[in-house]
């Protein structure tokens, strides 16, 4: 509780998404609707969206947990204050990776998109199986993806493994 | 009725059994599928991380099918929910639509400004396009002793205020009709609604396969047949890795898991080896049996 950003919940909603977050009135549907909260209590969307509006950015930030969303929208759907918390939680998790916050895997993700286009690499042996299965030939990306991180500057926020 | 196919990443990696079934099952009812080969991810595994990017992913495949004047039809429910979400975004901001088409032009990917499109999941385009009635007048084997639970995922239902024609997603109904067409009995359930927990997977291997045991648990009670979904990253969680979930809690689940499409093909009397039905990772061996094929 030594460092509290006052600011940061409208650093939050600026983010694209993020905008909901101040309708909040504390009711706890989101909760109630999590699947993440039944197995795990340390996820707990109305205790994310109390840290954000008091403040809390570090720990908020820094945590393992705001990376448990599963995205499933029922806490979007549920909310009678249209807070779409789902889009809440993507704008938090695009302010930790600005704040130098970022899961592996998702390192290892955008590295494969960059170098295939696609989550999986199609090669000539995935073609030749699919030409068995009568299915059509998947051409090589042609770095569309590639072009696109270079044009938002993509790897600013999300660093290469070496 | 054309469409330009989007398969998506999972599909063309770990689904060929969805896609072959999806082709066999268009082509007996009239849709005719275009494949692009400017086609790349969607953008969905980087909206979490870098929403900018997202965004111009999701807009550039966007702008690929409207350059052709097709509309996008998708198989996984992720893809439709990430395609749709940027689609309906830039229908309501053309300022946003021109620079991004600008940013692009400028980095040599040329785009001309297109008539919008649409984006339909593959089971919308049967619900919708085609109709109950008509898939009904194909069918050819009615498979009234079979008991399916219907698994519906999450994005193919929500957000609701992304689709055009969205369903209660508290009481979907329209994959339990297209069940139910094939003569099956479509049942309820209490875990019918819930998440796959895929979302979670690479963060966090554990809680995703706590999600999807509940739903194990009450199938296996009530001896189902078969599991139906629409989505691969649904499927990647209940049936590639249902083995793995089965070691992890030491029980015997034994549930088929079968995409919508390898159902209704099988009730329009297509072979089950042009369904793929072999490379369902739980087999589909009994199933099969039980209904004759």
């Amino acid at each position: 509780m030594t460092e509290l950003s006052p600011k940061f919940k409208y650093e939050v909603a600026q983010e694209p998404g993020g905008e909901g977050i101040k309708l909040c009135f504390a009711c706890g549907i989101c909760t109630a609707s999590c699947p993440i909260r039944e197995i795990d209590e340390g996820y707990n969307p109305r205790r994310i969206i109390r840290m954000v509006l008091l403040g809390m950015k570090q720990r908020v930030l820094s945590s393992d947990f705001i990376w448990f969303c599963s995205s499933c929208y029922a806490c979007t759907e549920r909310c009678p204050q249209g807070v779409k918390f789902t889009d809440v939680m993507n704008a938090i998790k695009n302010l930790a990776v600005k704040a130098g916050y970022i899961p592996q895997a998702f390192i290892q993700q955008t590295q494969i998109l960059e170098q295939f286009g696609r989550l999986y690499e199609i090669d000539e042996f995935d073609n030749k199986k699919r030409a068995g299965f009568g299915l059509p030939k998947v051409e090589k990306a042609k770095g569309f993806t590639e072009k696109i991180f270079k044009i938002t500057e993509i790897e600013k926020n999300i660093p290469r493994n070496v | 009725m054309k469409y330009a196919l989007y398969p998506g990443c999972t599909v063309l990696g770990r689904g060929r059994n969805y896609e072959m079934a999806t082709r066999e099952v268009a082509k007996i009812l009239g849709i005719e599928f275009v494949d692009p080969d400017d086609f790349e991810c969607c953008g969905f595994p980087i909206k979490s991380v870098h929403y900018e990017t997202f965004m111009m992913m999701g807009a550039r495949n966007i702008f690929a099918a409207e350059q052709k004047g097709l509309n996008i039809c998708t198989l996984c429910s992720a893809c439709t929910g990430s395609l749709t979400e940027v689609n309906e975004h830039l229908k309501g901001h053309f300022d946003e639509k021109t620079m991004i088409i600008a940013q692009l032009k400028r980095n040599g990917i040329n785009y001309r400004m297109g008539r919008n499109i649409a984006i339909k999941h593959f089971t919308k385009v049967l619900y919708e396009d085609i109709g109950i009635n008509e898939i009904e007048k194909q069918v050819k084997k009615k498979f009234s002793n079979l008991n399916i639970a219907a698994h519906y995922g999450c994005h193919y239902l929500k957000p609701t205020d992304i689709y055009i024609n969205p369903e209660d997603p508290e009481n979907p109904h329209s994959l339990d009709e297209l069940i139910r067409v094939t003569g099956a009995n479509s049942i309820d359930y209490s875990e019918k609604l819930s998440c796959c927990g895929a979302g979670v997977l690479a963060i966090n291997e554990d809680l995703a396969y706590s999600i999807v045991r509940p739903k194990f648990q009450e199938l296996s009670r009530n001896s189902t047949d078969a599991m139906v979904l629409i989505c691969p990253f649904c499927s990647v969680m209940y049936d590639d890795n249902q083995k793995k979930i089965e070691q992890k809690f030491e029980e015997k689940y034994d549930l088929p898991v079968l995409y919508y499409p390898q159902l209704l093909g099988l009730a329009l009397g297509i072979d089950a080896k042009l369904l793929g039905l072999r490379m369902n990772r739980v087999s589909t061996k009994a199933l099969l049996e039980k209904i004759g094929t």
